[in-house]
């Protein structure tokens, strides 16, 4: 028997998990652009990962300016804006792998040297102290078959499985997307209009808290559109 | 040694904890803690009461038993001399330029010895050994043959040490399986993993717990305190890196312009020598102003400066140099907002001009009481984000979240992702 797309369902369930950062030091830091450099050449891929995006699980009370740590030494630590500019355009999902995304990352910061006559200084309490961490997943015991059951946990899901399935879930997932819209693509065409209004959505500039309510409200929409 | 008695049946305690910090809080902690069911945690420091340290493990050791894990806490002890040399090595590791006599260093070296025979078994059987700060670092050299992790962890500002104090103890600190430092800027270059953990409070404490009015009430009358007159508090051992000079220097320059009263509530410290001789200093710098109110309490007096902190309209903590603070995790548990010295852990704690203030002189230290001490609305919003603040990131249940971790981390020899619960 042939099945329509539309009616395939997702053998497997949707498990919520929840997660935490451990951080740990690299014992490497930098106080200026040169020796910035140097180290990023060096450092653990786990590192340019933390930088990138442990952010997200530190307490914000502003919108970020920049949207990894490295761009944002290089606004607050070295003074340096067109450098952050730059640097916050460096989006990792564009890259293959974190080598590439080193790679691109030291370009920018070789042509930035390239173009200043003085390699960019940061005060002594100001320097960038390269950071790694451990994730620790841990099992919430939700589980969910049909996308329209987990309309109404989502308000209510923790900080840390919104980072574990909406951030994390890019260096995870083949398609380097989310957990939510990747389950979504295991029912086919189904729940492609919420699938991609979910890929539509910059994880760069949000709060988990805001991303929660963006994603909660996205799949409330979605099933009211529906009923 | 002491094995902590739980007050309560172990799910009480969680649940009591659950109520204040979240269901899926300990939910975790249940979910770390089930590999390391039955495994002996043993802890090292050197006091049982007073500072930072000792209130943590007070809290910290009944949270890990009531999880299955048998946690146990083991105090090393010395004579005067060697308090002496590790108060030295505290001012040095917080780079004070200071000379350790040879002296000093052997009475150190032969009272770990000393300990580590009186403690050998408890340590020989341990699976996990935490070594707190430098008084018992050496501890480790006197078991070669040991199998099992063992982690120093460093409540000290040590990012700037001096050197030639660092030289000498990086010795014993080499050899630990890892090390756990409060703050990126505190690791030092060692040859093992170095953990970030920040400290905690512990939100059902007597320190911490919310109080009847009554009580709050009764501490102007026991103290002498106007409780018409706005109020800012310092509460923090007679030590010169927490600065009450300064502080004193701070409230006389706001006191010019706007009426108010100045508590410093110190206690002492057993392994603090240096205690007594600041607080005569802070006294003389009082001057006999009736509005300065000097207080020595017991290292117990926890309700007491739970009331005062309460009673409080801004905490302060004006430290030049400072590992963590836990005076202002506790003053913005209490929602307060804190004026603070701008170093090590209390940039963590506050978020300048969102949960208080970070200053770096009298005169900052001054102006910010001023501005708060006329914005009253500001006040409470300040207040009620340091609150949520600590919440989410400076309670024990996190503070043990990240203790758990780093033992299964050992355990199984990860570095790297670890699931757990499933």
């Amino acid at each position: 028997m042939v099945v329509a797309e539309s009616q395939v369902e997702n053998s497997a369930p949707f498990e919520v998990r929840d997660c935490a950062l451990i951080t740990l030091s690299t014992g490497l830091k930098a106080q200026n652009l040169k020796e910035f450099l140097m180290v990023l050449q060096k450092i653990p891929e786990e590192s340019i990962e933390h930088h990138f995006w442990g952010r997200f699980l530190q307490p914000q009370f502003d919108e970020p300016e920049y949207n990894n740590d490295f761009a944002s030494w290089a606004s607050r630590g070295l003074y340096d804006k067109p450098l952050a500019e730059r640097l916050s355009m460096v989006l990792p999902t564009d890259f293959e792998d974190i080598e590439c995304l080193r790679q691109e990352l030291i370009d920018v910061v070789e042509e930035r040297l390239d173009e200043t006559e003085l390699v960019p200084w940061a005060k002594a309490d100001q320097q960038f102290y390269f950071l790694r961490s451990q994730t620790i997943i841990f099992d919430s015991g939700l589980r969910f078959a049909d996308p329209a059951e987990i309309v109404s946990f989502l308000p209510s899901l923790s900080t840390g499985s919104i980072y574990f399935h909406f951030i994390d879930a890019r260096n995870r997932t083949p398609q380097r997307c989310d957990d939510f819209s990747a389950w979504l693509d295991g029912f086919g065409d189904q729940y492609q209009v919420l699938r991609n209004r979910l890929l539509g959505v910059d994880p760069y500039f949000s709060s988990l808290k805001e991303l929660r309510r963006i994603v909660s409200e996205l799949f409330q929409l979605y099933f009211q559109e529906e009923a | 040694m002491m094995e902590a008695a739980t007050p309560e049946q172990p799910h009480d305690l969680l649940e009591r904890y659950a109520a204040v910090a979240g269901r899926e809080v300990i939910h975790h902690l249940e979910q770390l803690a089930a590999p390391l069911k039955g495994a002996r945690v043993v802890h090292v420091n050197s006091t049982r009461e007073g500072g930072g340290v000792a209130e943590i493990l007070q809290k910290l050791i009944p949270l890990k038993r009531a999880l299955g894990i048998d946690a146990v806490w083991e105090v090393v002890d010395g004579a005067s001399a060697f308090y002496e040399c590790t108060k030295g090595f505290h001012n040095a590791l917080q780079g004070l330029s200071t000379s350790i006599p040879e002296d000093l260093l052997r009475e150190y070296e032969a009272t770990n010895a000393r300990n580590a025979e009186r403690l050998r078994k408890s340590l020989e059987t341990a699976d996990f050994v935490i070594i707190h700060d430098p008084q018992p670092a050496a501890l480790l050299s006197h078991f070669p043959d040991r199998r099992r992790p063992w982690v120093w962890r460093c409540h000290i500002d040590a990012s700037h040490p001096y050197r030639p104090v660092w030289k000498y103890l990086r010795k014993w600190i080499i050899p630990y399986s890892a090390s756990i430092f409060s703050l990126p800027e505190f690791a030092q270059p060692l040859p093992h993993p170095q953990y970030i953990i920040a400290p905690s409070i512990d939100p059902l404490s007597e320190k911490n717990c919310d109080l009847p009015a009554a009580e709050l009430r009764q501490v102007h009358e026991r103290f002498g305190l106007d409780p018409d007159l706005p109020m800012i508090i310092q509460v923090s051992r007679y030590d010169r890196f927490k600065d009450p000079l300064g502080v004193i220097r701070a409230y006389q320059l706001a006191a010019k312009l706007t009426p108010l009263q100045l508590v410093l509530a110190g206690g002492e410290a057993s392994d603090d020598p240096e205690g007594m001789a600041v607080l005569e200093e802070v006294r003389r710098a009082v001057k006999g102003d009736p509005r300065v109110h000097v207080l020595l309490l017991p290292a117990d007096a926890h309700r007491t400066i739970n009331a005062l902190q309460r009673t409080a309209d801004i905490v302060v903590q004006k430290s030049i140099r400072e590992g963590f603070g836990l005076t202002v995790a506790e003053g913005m548990w209490k929602g307060k907002p804190v004026i603070g010295g701008d170093t090590g852990g209390i940039r963590l704690q506050i978020y300048n001009h969102y949960t208080g203030f970070l200053v770096r002189t009298p005169e900052g230290a001054a102006l910010r009481v001023r501005y708060l001490l006329h914005r009253r609305e500001l006040r409470e919003e300040m207040g009620q984000r340091a609150r949520r603040l600590v919440h989410e990131n400076f309670l024990i249940t996190r503070h043990l979240r990240e203790y758990l971790a780093l033992l299964l981390g050992l355990e199984t020899n990860t570095l790297g992702r670890m699931q757990v619960g499933a």
